[in-house]
C-alpha cells in the first residue's frame, strides 16, 4: 500500500496543501429543512429532504435507470414519512407530541430536487419550551445537517442539528399581551383583504349608498350626508351581527357546518348583487347587511380557530382579530365612499360600474355557491 | 371598483408556492449522480455489504471509507466525506483507532479544515510507524497551510529518504518559494521538471502551477500565465488552478478574460466569487445576481456551522460588500485556521481598508518572518507601516 500510495500522495497532498478545499466543495452538502410553525399547542410543519439522500437511505429509484418520476416517488410517500417521523420527536414541556404526515409535494431547491412532507404535531396546550430531537441520516452520513427554522409567538429562531448536536431544546418566549392583541388584529385585517366574498358582499350592499331608488330606478342622491349615514348604518349593522356570531362561534356556544357557512356567504353575495340589478330592497338594506353579518360572522370564527385560539387570553384575541376585521373593513369603505359619490351622477358609474360590476359578482358569487354546496372547484378563489 | 375586484377574483389565481406536485406520475423529478447500474455504483454497494457482513473487519471499513474519500475529491461532493466518517465511526468512536483508520480520519478532518485534527492524527501514525511515507508527506501539506514552515522542511528532511528524487525536489521547493527565495526555488523546480518529466497528468499540473505562482512571486506575471495556462492543458481545469489564474487577471485589471474563464463554474464558491469580482468590476448585470447568491451560500453555511470559505467571504465583504470592518473580523479568523499567502494578503487588504493596521499585525509578522517577496505583498506592507496621515 505504501508503494502505490507515494508519489502520488505526494502530488496530491501537496497539492492540497494550496487548493485545500478551494474547489474541493464544488457540491452543497447534505441539508434538510425544517421549518415548524407553532399555534397555540398545535405544530404545524414542513420537512424538505434531497431526494439523493432517500435514495441512499430507503432507495426510490424503483426501475434502477437513474431516473426519479414523481410515479416513483408517490410509491414511496408513506415510507418516507414513516422513515423520516421515526427520526424525528417533539417534546413540549417534556411531553411527546405525536406526529403525523398531512401531505407530501416536492420542491427545487439549488442543489437538486427535496421531497416536501408536511405534517402536524399535537402537543395538547400552548408550551413555553420545545426540545427537538433530530437524528436523520446520521447514522450513515456523518456530516449531514437539519437546518431548522422554528417560529413561535412571532418570533422566529433557526439552527441546525448535527450529529453532535442532536438534541436542542428551545424556550418559546411567551408574547406579551399587547403583542398578543396585535397580532391577532393584524390576522383579522389581513383575513378581510384577503376575503374577497366578504370584501364583495360589502361593497355590493354600499355600491347604491350613492343612489336613491325612485320608482325602481337608482338615480344620483342630491347630497353627502344621507349617503354617509345610508353606508353608516350598512357598515354598523353588518359589525355588529358578524361580531355576535363571531364570538358565539369562538366561545363554542353556537357551531355551523362550514359547508352550509361558506355556501350561505356564497348566497349572501349573489343575493347582494342580484338587488343591485332589480331593486327589491332600497333604504332597508341595513337589515340586509344585519342578516347576513350573522352568517359571515361564523366564516371569521372558523378562521380565528384555525389560528389556534390561546385558551387563557381568549377574549384577547377574539376583541383583536374582530378589531383587525373592523379597520380592514374602514379602509375599503373609506376608499370607497368618495370615489362612488364624486362619480355617482356619471353613466360609467351606474351603468359601468353598478350594473356590470353587480353582474360580474352575482355570476361570481353564483360559482361559488354551486362550488361550495356541491364541494367541486372551479374558480381559483 | 367593482368590476375591479371580480376580474381581481377571477385572475388571482393561488400564489405559486414553490413546494408543488407534479402534474404526472411520469415527470422525471430527480436525476442521480450515479445510476445504480454504475460500476462505481456497483463496486460501493459490495465494499458496502462486506462491510455489513463482517462489521468489526477494519480492512473492509477503510476500504470503503477510502473509496469514498477519493470520490469526495474526485467529484468535490462533501457527502461522501460524511459517509466515509459513518463507515469507521465504529473505531473512531472508541479510544486508541488503528492506525490504518487514524489516517482516513486525519484525511477526512483536513477536509473539513480541522487542520490541527488531522496533524494530531498523522503525528499518532509517524509515532508508531516513522518510515510511513503517506502520512509524512501529509504533514509536510498540512504544515505548509499553518505556515509552520520548519516543521515542514523537517518533515521534507526525513522524506527525503523514502521519496523520489523529484519529490523530495519539490518538497524543498515549496517552502522555499514561500520563504524568500522563489527564483532559486523555480529554477530547481524546472530543472527537474525536465530531467524528470512527471508521468502523471495531476502531478504535471501540480508542478507547473507551482511554477506559475513562484513566478508571480518573483515578479514575471507573464511567465506566471504561461505556466498557468501549460497546467490547464496538462491537467484539463481544476479548480485551483482556475482560481488563481482569475486572481492574477483580477490583478492585472483583466476582468473580462475572467468572466470567460470561469462562467460555466458557478457552482463553486471559490470560483463564484471570482466570476463576481470580474462582473462587478466590468459594471455587468450577473455581478449583482451572483454577489446575492453568493450571499446565500455564505449564510446557508454559516447556519451550518461549516467556516469553510471565511477567506472568500472576507472578500466578498471587503469588494462587493464594501464592508471593510466586517472583513476584516473574518480575515483575522480565517488567519487562525489557515495561513496561505493569499490568506495573509485579504487579512492586510481588510485591514487597509478598515483604517485598522493592528488587525494586520499577523499578517505583516508572517510577511517579515517568510521575506515572502511578491510586490504586491510587499506594497500592502509598506501602505500598513506607513504611520497614518
Amino acid at each position: 500500500m505504501k508503494a502505490r500510495w507515494f508519489p502520488q500522495a505526494f502530488a496530491q497532498a501537496l497539492a492540497l496543501a494550496f487548493a485545500l478545499l478551494g474547489a474541493a466543495y464544488a457540491h452543497k452538502p447534505s441539508d434538510s429543512y425544517l421549518a415548524l410553525t407553532v399555534q397555540g399547542g398545535q405544530v404545524a410543519g414542513q420537512w424538505d429532504i434531497a431526494l439523493r439522500d432517500l435514495e441512499v437511505a430507503i432507495g426510490l429509484d424503483a426501475d434502477g435507470d437513474g431516473d426519479i418520476t414523481w410515479g416513483e416517488l408517490k410509491a414511496k410517500h408513506s415510507d418516507i414519512a414513516s422513515y423520516a417521523l421515526a427520526r424525528l420527536a417533539l417534546q413540549a414541556d417534556a411531553k411527546p407530541c405525536p406526529l403525523k404526515a398531512t401531505g407530501h409535494l416536492v420542491d427545487d431547491h439549488s442543489d437538486g430536487a427535496y421531497a416536501v412532507l408536511r405534517f402536524g404535531a399535537d402537543c395538547g396546550s400552548a408550551p413555553d419550551a420545545i426540545e427537538i430531537r433530530y437524528s436523520l441520516f446520521f447514522d450513515f452520513d456523518t456530516q449531514h445537517k437539519g437546518l431548522l427554522r422554528l417560529e413561535a409567538n412571532g418570533q422566529t429562531q433557526t439552527t441546525a442539528f448535527a450529529a453532535d448536536r442532536a438534541t436542542q431544546r428551545f424556550e418559546l418566549r411567551r408574547a406579551s399581551r399587547l403583542e398578543q392583541f396585535l397580532s391577532f388584529a393584524r390576522e383579522g385585517v389581513w383575513h378581510i383583504w384577503i376575503g374577497i366574498d366578504h370584501i364583495l358582499f360589502i361593497v355590493s350592499l354600499l355600491l347604491p349608498a350613492v343612489l336613491i331608488l325612485v320608482r325602481g330606478q337608482w338615480r344620483a342622491a342630491p347630497r353627502f350626508a344621507p349617503a354617509f349615514w345610508d353606508v353608516f348604518r350598512v357598515v354598523t349593522s353588518f359589525t355588529v351581527a358578524h361580531s355576535i356570531t363571531l364570538s358565539l362561534a369562538a366561545l363554542g356556544v353556537i357551531s355551523l357546518p362550514s359547508r352550509l357557512v361558506e355556501s350561505a356567504i356564497a348566497a349572501s353575495v349573489a343575493l347582494a348583487a342580484a338587488n343591485n340589478l332589480r331593486p327589491v330592497v332600497g333604504s332597508g338594506r341595513w337589515i340586509v347587511a344585519f342578516l347576513f353579518g350573522l352568517i359571515h360572522g361564523f366564516g371569521f370564527a372558523s378562521v380565528l380557530t384555525d389560528l389556534g385560539l390561546p385558551k387563557e387570553s381568549l377574549l384577547l384575541a377574539l376583541v383583536g382579530f374582530n378589531l383587525g376585521v373592523e379597520v380592514g373593513q374602514l379602509a375599503i369603505v373609506s376608499a370607497f365612499l368618495p370615489f362612488a359619490f364624486a362619480l355617482r351622477s356619471t353613466l360609467f358609474y351606474r351603468k359601468l360600474v353598478m350594473s356590470g360590476g353587480s353582474a360580474i359578482v352575482l355570476a361570481v358569487a353564483l360559482v361559488w355557491l354551486a362550488e361550495r354546496a356541491l364541494n367541486f372547484k372551479i374558480l381559483p378563489v | 371598483m367593482i368590476g375591479w375586484l371580480a376580474a381581481a377574483a377571477l385572475c388571482a389565481g393561488p400564489v405559486a408556492a414553490a413546494p408543488h406536485i407534479p402534474k404526472d406520475d411520469a415527470v422525471v423529478v430527480e436525476r442521480l449522480p450515479l445510476k445504480p447500474g454504475d460500476p462505481v455504483n456497483r463496486e460501493l454497494r459490495d465494499l458496502r455489504q462486506a462491510l455489513a457482513a463482517d462489521p468489526e473487519s477494519i480492512e473492509n471499513a477503510a476500504r470503503l471509507a477510502r473509496r469514498y474519500y477519493d470520490l469526495a475529491m474526485a467529484e468535490g461532493d462533501p457527502r461522501y466525506v460524511g459517509y466515509a466518517e459513518a463507515a469507521i465511526r465504529r473505531w473512531t468512536a472508541q479510544p486508541g483507532p488503528p492506525t490504518q483508520i487514524v489516517f482516513l480520519r486525519a484525511l477526512l478532518r483536513q477536509y473539513r479544515h480541522d487542520f490541527t485534527g488531522a496533524i494530531a492524527d498523522l503525528d499518532a501514525v509517524l509515532a508508531r510507524d516513522p518510515e510511513d511515507s503517506g502520512a509524512l508527506l501529509w504533514r509536510v501539506a498540512l504544515r505548509l497551510v499553518q505556515a509552520q514552515y520548519p516543521e515542514a522542511r523537517a518533515d521534507c528532511d526525513r522524506a527525503d529518504a523514502v521519496a523520489s528524487k523529484l519529490s523530495a525536489i519539490a518538497c524543498r521547493a515549496v517552502i522555499d518559494g514561500i520563504n524568500g527565495k522563489a527564483r532559486a526555488a523555480y529554477d530547481a523546480l524546472s530543472a527537474a521538471l525536465v530531467h524528470q518529466p512527471a508521468s502523471d497528468p495531476d502531478q504535471r499540473q501540480w508542478m507547473l502551477t507551482r511554477l506559475a505562482e513562484m513566478a508571480l512571486r518573483f515578479g514575471d506575471g507573464k511567465l506566471a500565465e504561461v505556466h498557468f495556462r501549460q497546467a490547464i492543458a496538462a491537467g484539463g481545469p481544476d479548480g485551483f488552478v482556475l482560481a488563481a489564474l482569475s486572481d492574477y487577471l483580477l490583478d492585472e485589471q483583466r476582468p473580462a478574460e475572467v468572466v470567460t474563464l470561469l462562467k460555466d463554474w458557478t457552482r463553486s464558491d471559490v470560483l463564484l466569487l471570482r466570476l463576481a469580482l470580474a462582473e462587478s468590476a466590468l459594471g455587468a448585470p450577473a455581478a449583482r445576481e451572483h454577489a446575492a447568491a453568493l450571499a446565500d451560500r455564505f449564510a446557508a453555511a454559516t447556519l451550518r456551522g461549516d467556516r469553510l470559505h471565511m477567506q472568500e467571504e472576507a472578500r466578498f465583504e471587503l469588494f462587493l460588500r464594501k464592508s471593510p470592518a466586517k472583513a476584516v473580523g473574518l480575515a483575522a479568523e480565517n488567519w487562525r485556521v489557515q495561513r496561505e499567502p493569499r490568506d495573509a494578503r485579504i487579512l492586510m487588504e481588510a485591514a487597509l481598508a478598515a483604517g485598522n493596521p493592528g488587525a494586520a499585525q499577523p499578517a505583516l509578522d508572517w510577511l517579515n518572518a517568510t521575506g515572502y517577496e511578491d510586490p504586491r505583498y510587499r506594497a500592502l506592507g509598506e501602505a500598513l507601516r506607513k504611520p497614518r496621515q
